[in-house]
């Protein structure tokens, strides 16, 4: 699927207009008043998912990668422009076929690690009993069948997020968004994890927006890289990766990773 | 599990008897009058009279009637009403300023006048001992709710949960430790508000005791008076730490103490 995805590029635009946009976001801004006068947090992007693809949104902070998430995630309003999943236009509202996983796990600590994964499932007014199963499916996919009655404080870090993780997929969402989901652990845990998050997609296939700060996170995980310039953030380029999948810890050694990081730093320095 | 540390219990009882022992050697050696500072003997004379004889049963039944009924009362208003202003900007707005003045009245002020209305029978001791001990765990209630972290909260709306949910599931268990803390607070307060009430008009009760006590120079049925509001008092913290232990179960200190005492 990826393989394809790369020579994709290469095909006509008719073909790739038959490719399904699952995530269109067209002239996006946002725009926040303050006393100190308007504050541009997002300026006029427009960006494209496909169906199945692993985009990256790579920025430095405070470019407003996180709120162009919060927009598709229905977290916040833009001021102009429209973002449209799955055919859906959102304002505010987020899409129930969309999961997502925040920069702290954010799990509930009076909750064990099961009734946590069950949370999305009781706030779209589902039976609990029904998705059991898949809870339990989804913790041995991230390693934690052992630590389903455990609660959050047992726990590390790292295990607190792939539980995140497992949460966003609880009611098999067709798209993944990813506010910098490693961002708060320590380096060798994120590497770790980055390798487990793309067995863990190879799995299940999902579409996935991802926003980090770190470039050869991007390059290791991503199909494609949207690069944002600083605030206010504007699309300097986007970047497909070209490095075969599956990929393992020893892309990162290859002249290839290196070369693309080399590309993207000098596109953001 | 850490061992039990019978320290915690032996050394206390060490300083207790130290205290006990200073007390009887001063009244005698100073020779303290009877009405002023009573010895140790007529406490424990008096004590035994009282719980042992049962003479004292009657006072302190009244006195905790009052304090456990008005508590009751005063720890539900505080709940509902705290959960009401605190989840809706519109409840807030009407009601808001008026608990703030409330608040800001001595309550000790207007027990004559609640004495006034309510006669001087339970009823108002109850009404004393209610809005005395509704502030501290209306005002933590409030708090409590209110500093739920922010992230929780956008987690549920990310998952599209109704504001119910996220209350119920969220804001509610988020709140407890600020809630217990309210209610510890308030069973001290309800327990002043009892004895209040008993000193401004009241026939019984371990506060009246303490006021006839005063009047007929009855020094050793004060302290006994005074003895029992302090087991009641330590007794009822004690209740209230342990439903805490029980409730707010994933808050733990190492020791395995509540987080938020």
């Amino acid at each position: 699927m990826h393989q394809t995805l790369i020579a994709s590029h290469a095909e006509t635009s008719a073909e790739i207009a038959a490719e399904k946009v699952v995530i269109n976001a067209a002239a996006l801004s946002v725009t926040y008043e303050t006393s100190s006068g308007p504050i541009h947090a997002l300026s006029d992007l427009t960006l494209k998912v496909q169906k199945g693809e692993f985009v990256s949104l790579l920025g430095p902070s405070g470019c407003g990668k996180s709120t162009l998430l919060n927009v598709l995630a229905g977290l916040e309003v833009a001021t102009k422009g429209s973002a449209v999943i799955f055919d859906t236009p959102i304002r505010g509202k987020p899409h129930p076929n969309v999961g997502i996983v925040f920069q702290k796990p954010n799990l509930l600590p009076w909750l064990n690690v099961l009734d946590n994964l069950l949370i999305p499932i009781e706030a779209m007014r589902k039976p609990k009993a029904q998705y059991i199963d898949r809870a339990h499916q989804l913790l041995k996919l991230v390693g934690l069948e052992r630590f389903a009655s455990n609660y959050p404080s047992e726990l590390s870090g790292g295990m607190q997020q792939r539980v995140g993780i497992a949460r966003a997929m609880i009611y098999d969402p067709a798209i993944i968004l990813m506010d910098e989901p490693f961002a708060a652990l320590d380096a060798m845990t994120r590497e770790r994890m980055s390798i487990e998050l793309l067995r863990i997609i190879e799995a299940s296939g999902q579409s996935i927006f991802f926003v980090t700060h770190s470039i050869p996170e991007a390059v290791f995980l991503s199909d494609r890289i949207v690069m944002m310039s600083s605030a206010p953030g504007r699309i300097v380029k986007e970047v497909p990766i070209d490095i075969p999948r599956p990929r393992g810890l020893e892309a990162m050694a290859t002249p290839r990773f290196a070369e693309i990081c080399g590309e993207l730093r000098g596109l953001y320095c | 599990m850490p061992n039990k540390d019978y320290t915690r219990i032996v050394y206390p009882l060490i300083t207790l008897a130290i205290l006990l022992f200073v007390w009887e050697f001063t009244i005698r050696y100073f020779q303290v009058p009877e009405y002023i500072f009573p010895s140790l003997g007529s406490v424990g004379k008096q004590l035994y009279v009282g719980y042992i004889e049962g003479t004292m049963y009657q006072h302190l039944g009244f006195t905790l009637q009052s304090m456990v009924i008005g508590y009751l009362i005063g720890c539900s208003l505080a709940l509902i009403l705290g959960v009401l202003i605190a989840e809706s900007v519109t409840f807030e707005k009407f009601i808001f300023p008026f608990v703030v003045a409330l608040q800001s009245t001595p309550k000790v002020a207007i027990a004559p006048l609640i004495m006034l209305w309510c006669g001087y029978g339970l009823l108002s001791k109850v009404v004393m001992v209610a809005i005395i001990s509704f502030f501290p765990l209306f005002v933590n209630t409030v708090a409590g709710i209110r500093q739920t972290d922010p992230a929780l909260i956008r987690m549920m709306r990310a998952f599209s949960a109704s504001s119910w949910l996220t209350f119920h599931r969220v804001k509610l268990y988020a709140a407890a430790g600020h809630i217990f803390a309210g209610l510890q607070i308030s069973i001290v307060m309800a327990l002043i508000g009892a004895v209040v009430g008993e000193f401004v008009g009241s026939a019984k009760g371990l506060g009246w005791l303490i006021q006839s006590g005063m009047a007929t120079f009855n020094a050793p049925i004060m302290f006994a008076a005074v003895l029992s509001l302090i087991f009641l008092g330590l007794a009822f913290t004690a209740l209230v730490k342990f439903a805490q232990r029980k409730l707010v179960y994933w808050d733990r200190q190492p020791s395995g103490a509540p987080a938020k005492a």
